[in-house]
């Protein structure tokens, strides 16, 4: 079965959120932010004031850092666009999204069902994935035009807040939605089932490692 | 004497080709990979990548945002001489890293592990890495650029005799699972092992394994070549494809390189090359001549050799 397609908006409506289902596929429209570790720490540890007008201007927090330069007339050069693994930025996700009004978080392999459930949910937002990882080109024949570079030189090229225009980027996958559901979690119950089979005759290592046992009063030896 | 201006050209033109050219042996098993997936969502993703390394091509940008943390295999001819030497050649190096980080654009991903400290250009302490290798004959040198992604898909772990087959299978499969979970290896990819060495040598091998061998090339011992093929199967029999969805594409191919260890054990590394393997050779010659490349052809009869002195195999007499 061939996934469904679907364009939406940077800012999109309750109504269109509500209406995407785990595994759809999705193109954007409109104006989008890279915000990582740096954005995070900055906006919200130091209590920077944010350089744009959040979530009018945007409801769209990539994780991402582009290949891309600032050229000497200070115009920018972006080729390829891929997101980084969201998981990292967990810590700092609730307030943000508080602040900011984010609704579609877009990033590298998705949350848990719990950080859905407990913040995405009750701000009404969703988990979109890129595809790969990553299709940093088709993604870059996306960017229309890059429309600012917030805070590069405090925090360099790579997490420094780029603001990029839209058009039709994609594909990104869904992998949350209003339920807090989890499509990467609902792959790895259907994956576990066949587990035992393929370790089948295999053997755990002879000498441990703290992590395997949580229990520091324990020996690691076999 | 091989002109240093050719060096630094060439390392220039070898960055843009790694971050924008899929390698055709990849390409190859990727599509074969593509032809088997059932997974909806699985094959969704490899049409996806597959038409990504078309668009990547078509407009000369890099096929993926995050462009890797670029580094450099050098190998050389015994009779190789390097104008300026070493200290050159490191230079220039350096100067193509940093320039094509610039011109293609890569993504500037060096950074100072504690402060965080960014050049930009991919250029920092110890940063790019700079690795050597040497064949008995030749005037040539070999330039490899290698941009691996650099944060998931690896590990390493002392195992011992005792633990055997059937532990090295456990902590193979173990990197694959832990990492192959949404995705986070970018896989299907080239799956490199390293077996043996000391724990440094173990990780150095098994990541050449991975981004210096092609798809499709098996290790000269036909014993362990057998179980490249078997390692090959156990992954993509996990039931996990693209992205961590259900499917039958997780290992694209599987390289192993051994080497001498400890007698008490058996050190074993696990690195997986991403859906980008970024990897371009080119061979240059003191008369000027340059030809592209992208199989790095590291692992000679001389690299595994197991014997004091080298002695070339002689073709028969007769």
């Amino acid at each position: 079965m061939k996934p469904r397609e679907i364009v939406l908006s940077t800012t999109p409506t309750s109504e269109a959120i509500a209406e995407l289902r785990l595994g759809d596929i999705v193109y954007l429209n409109g104006l989008m932010y890279t915000a990582r570790e740096g954005v995070y720490m900055r906006a919200l540890e130091e209590k920077a004031n944010i350089p744009m007008e959040l979530p009018s201007e945007s409801a769209a927090n990539f994780h991402c850092s582009p290949a891309a330069r600032i050229n000497p007339d200070g115009s920018f050069e972006m080729g390829a666009v891929t997101a980084t693994a969201s998981f990292r930025f967990a810590k700092w996700l609730p307030e943000w999204m508080d602040k900011t009004g984010a609704k579609l978080i877009i990033g590298k392999g998705g949350m848990s069902s719990k950080d859905y459930k407990s913040y995405f949910v009750p701000n009404g937002a969703v988990y979109l994935s890129t595809v790969g990882y990553g299709t940093g080109a088709l993604l870059g024949r996306g960017v229309e035009n890059v429309e600012a570079v917030h805070w590069n030189e405090e925090l360099g090229l790579a997490q420094a807040m780029w603001v990029i225009r839209c058009k039709r980027m994609g594909p990104f996958i869904v992998a949350s939605d209003l339920e807090g559901n989890c499509l990467f979690e609902r792959e790895n119950a259907k994956i576990a089932e066949n587990i035992e089979r393929v370790y089948e005759g295999t053997k755990p290592a002879v000498l441990k490692r703290y992590g395997e046992s949580d229990d520091r009063s324990d020996e690691v030896i076999g | 004497m091989i002109p240093i201006d050719l060096i630094q050209k060439t390392a220039e033109t070898l960055m843009d080709k790694a971050a924008i050219e899929i390698p055709q042996d990849y390409l190859d098993g990727l599509q074969q990979a593509a032809k088997t997936e059932d997974g909806d969502l699985s094959s969704f993703v490899l049409k996806a990548m597959l038409d990504n390394y078309e668009a990547a091509k078509e407009d000369r940008r890099a096929m993926c945002g995050d462009t890797g943390v670029p580094r450099w295999f050098i190998k050389m001819g015994n009779e190789a001489r390097i104008e300026g030497g070493m200290v050159a050649l490191e230079t220039a190096l350096r100067r193509a890293t940093a320039n094509a980080t610039n011109g293609v654009p890569l993504r500037p991903n060096r950074v100072h592990p504690l402060w965080r400290t960014d050049h930009d250009n991919n250029v920092g302490i110890n940063a790019p890495e700079i690795e050597y290798g040497f064949e008995p004959e030749g005037d040539w040198i070999d330039l490899i650029t290698v941009h691996k992604g650099g944060l998931f898909g690896t590990d390493y772990r002392m195992l011992f005799p005792s633990d055997g087959i059937q532990g090295i299978k456990r902590f193979y499969l173990d990197s694959l699972m832990a990492f192959g979970k949404r995705g986070l290896a970018c896989q299907p990819a080239i799956i490199g092992i390293g077996l043996g060495g000391s724990k440094d040598t173990c990780m150095v091998l098994g990541k050449r394994a991975a981004v210096l061998r092609t798809v499709g090339s098996r290790n000269s011992d036909p014993r362990i070549a057998e179980m490249e093929d078997e390692f090959k199967e156990l992954g993509n029999s996990i039931g996990m494809g693209a992205m961590g969805f259900v499917g039958k594409n997780m290992v694209i191919d599987c390289n192993i390189e051994v080497g001498y260890c400890h007698t008490g054990g058996m050190p074993m590394s696990v690195h997986a090359f991403c859906l980008s393997s970024r990897r371009a050779v080119a061979r240059v010659w003191p008369d000027g001549r340059v030809e592209y490349r992208t199989d790095p052809d590291w692992f000679t009869d001389y690299q595994r050799r197991d014997t004091v002195e080298w002695e070339p195999v002689r073709e028969a007499a007769e």
